[in-house]
């Protein structure tokens, strides 16, 4: 079981939910957190990293002894990273998106593949028993995004067990690969204007690709009604509220857990598990 | 000499375009008999990505040596660079002066590009 965790808006709790389950259910259990532009969750859950591995992207190198300048590898790359300069074939490794199609199409085999590092995943432990954990970050320079939030998802549990994705925030593809393949979306928000706003966005894009998803309302009683409207409408379901609650938020402050400050959302958070399970499994999260 | 030039239109009495990449036309010239070779950029002006590395190799292969533009930016001044097209900023007026003005010696060559690259 493969469950990410997205909101559309930033800063609504996709983190605070994404530590209190793993810490909550029963192992094994791995969290990831994927967004790799400014991976936190590990202020929540202190891991020890025990390995780490560079993500690794190919980008053409040209051997000037067997180009022709035929332009075929120009022609074929739809981002302009390789032109026909003269005599000479220039590139740029920051437009190269690693599609590969300029080397399958050099009848020359002049095209070689060279290595640019585009960030790091790392994964380790947690001092929560049985509970795994793994980030990506993204090196600096680099805007290369999804291949590092696929690398990071590669470290999930395998099929026996949970693996949960913290994605990062927004519509667009970083949050599509964080997304794309997992079984379901748990989408957080808040009860503001901006919380909704950007839920909408979230809304459909999630629709868009087919995953069953549900709605968790954190700082439930700040703001107004509209989100409560909006799920309604949208037959959007509303798996749990999250109170705005002083302890809960002086817990947040400090870095500490959910379930530290209120210690009673351990079982509240193993019913959410149990209530996906089910929506997962007969696919009515949408419906 | 063949002196390239970003372009608003298609002939010599229009105005310089600022933009290289996006310009909507290049127009390249003969510094001695005024010939006027024209490059429809449309295709560029609306490009995804890597605009001026397009133009730029554009200008490389109809064998321009200059090119008189207004902002450059670090791809195509690279891709120019590459085939050793020089490059002479900060053009305004209309083409036909210009190249006057690069006849008469009043352009020099940057050996940087004189705007940031496009996200």
């Amino acid at each position: 079981m493969i469950i990410s965790i997205a909101s559309g808006k930033g800063g609504t709790g996709k983190t605070t939910v994404a530590a209190g389950l793993a810490a909550s259910v029963d192992p094994p259990v791995t969290v990831l957190d994927c967004d790799v532009e400014e991976p936190n969750l590990h202020l929540f859950l202190h891991p020890a990293v025990t390995h780490s591995e560079k993500v690794i992207a190919p980008v053409p190198e040209i051997d000037p002894d067997r180009c022709t300048l035929c332009r075929k590898c120009m022609e074929i790359c739809r981002f302009n990273a390789i032109a026909v300069a003269g005599k000479t074939v220039v590139t740029f490794a920051e437009l190269c998106h690693s599609c590969g199609g300029c080397s399958i199409i050099c009848p020359e085999k002049a095209i070689t593949k060279k290595e640019r590092v585009l960030g790091l995943v790392e994964t380790g432990t947690c001092s929560v028993p049985g509970l795994a954990f793994g980030q990506g970050l993204l090196d600096i320079g680099q805007v290369m995004v999804p291949p590092v939030v696929r690398r990071v998802k590669t470290h999930g549990a395998g099929p026996g067990g949970l693996t949960l994705i913290d994605a990062p925030p927004g519509t667009s593809c970083p949050v599509i690969a964080a997304m794309k393949d997992t079984d379901f979306v748990v989408l957080v928000t808040e009860p503001t204007p901006f919380g909704l706003n950007d839920l909408k966005l979230a809304v459909e894009t999630v629709r868009l690709l087919g995953i069953p998803h549900g709605l968790i309302i954190n700082r439930a009683g700040m703001g107004d009604d509209a989100v409560y409207d909006y799920a309604r409408e949208k037959n959007l379901r509303v798996l749990m509220e999250i109170p705005f609650d002083r302890k809960i938020a002086t817990a947040y402050s400090k870095g500490d857990l959910i379930i530290s400050a209120r210690p009673h959302y351990k079982e509240k958070f193993k019913q959410l598990y149990n209530d996906i399970c089910r929506l997962a499994d007969d696919n009515t999260g949408a419906k | 000499m063949k002196l390239a030039v970003s372009s608003t239109g298609p002939d010599l009495s229009s105005d310089v375009d600022p933009r290289f990449g996006r310009a909507s036309y290049i127009l390249v010239v003969d510094t001695d008999t005024l010939a006027v070779e024209v490059i429809d950029n449309a295709a560029n002006k609306d490009a995804f990505k890597g605009a001026g590395i397009q133009a730029a190799a554009a200008v490389c292969d109809k064998g321009a040596d200059i090119l008189l533009t207004g902002f450059c930016g670090p791809n195509a001044f690279k891709t120019l660079d590459a085939a050793g097209v020089k490059v002479a900023n900060d053009v305004s007026g209309t083409v036909q002066s210009a190249v006057e003005r690069f006849k008469a010696g009043e352009f020099t060559f940057s050996s940087t590009p004189n705007t940031e690259g496009h996200w």
